[in-house]
């Protein structure tokens, strides 16, 4: 029996190991993916006033910091029983969207998309964003680092900071947007769109989908699971970041469930194991398994390729276009390709580019009124966003005076954790034959992993 | 000559900071020319055991966030420290202890028992909780022990400078590294951030007339926050007075009140006790003779959570370190 250990794997954020043991004849037997890292926010939330929330549990994931801090602002709305202003509804959506922009951007650059650009057999000295600039020039170089920039400077004029930003309160945000701060959003918006359509119409176009080597990665069977799949969705059921309702289909794509925030607790269910440190959450209607595909498993899968499966389509124009253009290659619907979460990210690129675009248009962002102070007294709030990486759960029970009491945080990582197992397990089996590892091969597998854009801080 | 070998690594921490140095954008380009970047788990396919392979001191510096929470964050942090010529402890976590240092109000066992098996979602009827060690039919798998307490980087080894922060700003980290690169640094042990406390650099300061009074501590959801006014003033806690300076005021400037990310200023051993001591000095309670003992109460009743307010960032580097075990 030989085990080849991944330690860590890399080009992820936050922490992950993978075990491989192989048999006598150098085939996989198991294949696992450990989280050795805990922090335990569930217990040391309790204690703390429940509005300090947002600015706590968002140093769950620094990535992702944005997602957790509206999370947590959107289930302090419902614990002290408050609806933001208008004006607050708007500021709040167009930081989410620049955000989960950015972060698109970050991953699919930065973490992901060297696999694609560099390429998954290229040593691992060149797997990375150098050899992505190096691969995709100078001039796209560029535009990654000035985009970003421009979609930052969003972050941080609504939210005070970019890695962990501060404005979120229950019934609105701290302070209003002036009318320069808008001109300078729109010009932000403005060459994101530009650079949207460039990363999707032409660096993924001409670089991946034209190489058949890599498109056949992504259609073959090697990343490929038959789930369920979550995502919030709007009334219309088109993908939504900020709010909405989550929807769930099944492997074939049938509705399954419709349920808002508050009745989360219905659906959802924790598993846990004794060799990591992360759970797994299943559907609870269907149960828990064990680490298997199909209908009468409770597995499901969040984040880009899951929303796009669980929704009806895209509340814009080019995104829907793109969106359609991607089902009819990948030939059905739900898509099961885990490395279609690459494609995915980029139609959800397009369409914060193009939701931004509306939002800066409009003439009530520049409101006075952002802050309705709360009279109720708590209990407990739920909130709903989709953060980056898939639906992020936020719930805190609180004592009269709004001192958390209990919290329960539901993150992204968690509800992909099952199918993460999974395809590291399919891919370790597919690659390794006759004990023969090689660099290429162990970053193939861990290719799995990336495309879930997990945060296993 | 070779460039200076570099590493960056996170324990207990949330990858924002690992996301700060990205975020230098043309500057991390440069940096990257200048020097050779060993191991970035976050950006960079570089393993554990080319660490191991590097020899006693090979690396010129190694950049370390997070807390430490976990036994092979220990192991780790060991081994770079054996491999490296300077340790900067990098962000709050590293630095105090950060968020995740709330976790020493609570045992580990505490922390098991809600994650695994309270939360409302779990469903744990066997009363499973990872294990160092887990026996499977084709051999076991090994967790690292999740420690009673968590510790800054130099209560496990000497850490040379200190770069504060949650995340540590844009403008100090270049400052950091382009002081290594060119050999200029401070003495040893060094914050490498301004010394002043952040009231000094606050643009609220100019608009608080004289001294502060609170006659009733606020919470920030409770009352529309002034976009100029001391936040102290308005009743809301506010750590400016007790807090390092350097970040930009970034969360004033959001209209919110600092919580102390940067540590303290330089003199100042415990955030938390000077703090309280601001805080008491404000409300008034040095002339208490004129209030009654239920007046005082009533005031110091109005900072609803005093260990997690005043030790935010820096409980396990504080003089209490933890809540004591039972």
């Amino acid at each position: 029996m030989r085990k080849i250990t991944i330690d860590p794997v890399t080009r992820l954020e936050g922490h992950g190991k993978i075990e491989i043991f192989l048999d006598k004849e150098g085939e996989v037997e198991r294949a696992y993916f450990q989280i050795p890292e805990l922090r335990g926010f569930e217990k040391f939330c309790e204690g703390r006033p429940a509005e300090e929330m947002p600015r706590i549990t968002q140093r769950i994931c620094g990535g992702c910091s944005t997602a957790h801090h509206m999370a947590s602002t959107k289930a302090l709305d419902d614990l002290f029983k408050v609806e933001p202003t208008s004006a607050a509804k708007k500021i709040r959506e167009l930081m989410y969207n620049s955000f989960i922009a950015e972060h698109h951007i970050l991953h699919f650059f930065f973490l992901g998309g060297p696999d694609f650009i560099v390429g998954p057999g290229k040593s691992a000295k060149e797997r990375n964003i150098m050899g992505v600039i190096a691969k995709a020039g100078m001039e796209a170089g560029g535009k990654i680092i000035e985009v970003r920039k421009r979609l930052r400077g969003v972050i941080e004029a609504i939210g005070g900071k970019v890695i962990h930003p501060v404005c979120g309160l229950p019934g609105g945000i701290s302070k209003p947007v002036t009318e320069e701060e808008r001109k300078g959003f729109i010009r932000a918006a403005e060459y994101l769109v530009e650079f949207s359509v460039f990363v999707a119409f032409e660096l993924w176009d001409n670089i991946v989908l034209k190489n058949k080597e890599y498109l056949d990665l992504i259609t073959g069977d090697v990343y490929k699971h038959r789930t369920y799949y979550m995502g919030l969705v709007d009334e219309n059921n088109k993908v939504n970041f900020y709010d909405g309702h989550i929807r769930v289909v099944d492997p074939n794509g049938k509705e399954f469930a419709s349920f808002n925030a508050q009745e989360y607790p219905d659906h959802i269910r924790e598993h846990v194991e004794p060799w990591t440190y992360v759970k797994f959450s299943y559907l609870k209607n269907v149960g828990w398994k064990g680490f298997v595909n199909g209908e009468k498993s409770g597995v499901f899968r969040v984040g880009p390729m899951a929303r796009l499966n669980a929704a009806d389509g895209m509340a814009t124009p080019l995104a829907q276009e793109y969106y359609e253009k991607m089902y009819e290659a990948l030939g059905e619907k739900p898509a099961h390709n885990t490395l279609a979460f690459h494609w995915a990210r980029l139609i959800e690129l397009l369409y914060t580019s193009e939701r931004m675009l509306d939002l800066v248009g409009d003439p009530e962002l520049t409101s006075p009124d952002v802050i309705n102070i709360p009279a109720e007294i708590p209990t407990k709030g739920m909130g709903v966003v989709e953060a980056p990486e898939g639906t992020l759960f936020h719930h805190y029970e609180t004592d009269e005076r709004g001192i958390v009491t209990g919290a329960n945080l539901i993150a992204p990582m968690q509800n992909n954790s099952a199918s993460i197992c999974m395809s590291i397990e399919k891919a370790a089996k597919s690659l390794i034959h006759k004990g023969k590892v090689t660099d290429s091969i162990l970053n193939m597998i861990e290719m799995a992993i990336r495309a879930y854009d997990p945060c296993n801080d | 000559m070779a460039k200076p070998k570099v590493a960056f690594y996170s324990c207990a921490s949330c990858g924002g900071c690992e996301e700060a140095v990205i975020n230098l954008d043309e500057d991390l380009l440069k940096v990257a020319e200048a020097v050779d970047i060993i191991l970035w788990p976050a950006i960079l396919d570089f393993k554990r055991k080319d660490i191991e392979a590097f020899e006693d001191g090979e690396i010129a510096v190694s950049f370390i966030n997070g807390a430490v929470r976990l036994g092979d964050q220990e192991e780790m942090v060991k081994l770079l420290r054996q491999r490296s010529q300077l340790i900067v402890a990098f962000g709050s976590c590293a630095h105090m202890g950060g968020i995740p240092g709330l976790g020493n109000l609570y045992t580990r066992n505490a922390i098991f028992q809600r994650v695994y098996k309270e939360v409302p979602t779990v469903e744990n009827p066997e009363g499973i909780t990872p294990q160092e060690r887990t026996a499977i039919d084709i051999g076991e798998l090994t967790l690292p022990e999740f420690y009673d307490t968590v510790k800054t980087l130099d209560q496990l080894i000497p850490v040379d400078y200190y770069l504060p922060g949650c995340p540590p700003p844009s403008d100090l980290i270049m400052n950091a590294v382009n002081a290594v690169l060119n050999g200029e640094l401070p003495e040893k042990g060094a914050v490498l951030a301004p010394d002043k406390p952040l009231c000094d650099t606050c643009p609220r300061a100019e608009e608080r007339r004289g001294g502060v009074s609170i006659q009733e501590i606020k919470r920030p959801h409770e009352i529309k926050l002034s976009p100029w006014k001391c936040f102290l003033e308005q009743g809301i806690i506010c750590l400016g007075p007790v807090t390092r300076s350097g970040c930009g005021e970034r969360c004033i400037k959001a209209n919110m009140p600092c919580r102390g990310c940067m540590g303290p200023a330089k003199g100042t051993i415990d955030q938390g006790v000077k703090a309280l001591s601001v805080i008491a000095s404000v409300l008034g309670l040095e002339e208490e003779e004129g209030m009654t003992e239920e007046e005082v109460k009533k005031l110091l009743d109005g900072v609803v959570d005093p260990a997690g307010t005043f030790y935010r960032f820096s409980l396990p580097d504080s003089l209490l370190t933890r809540k004591r075990m039972e």
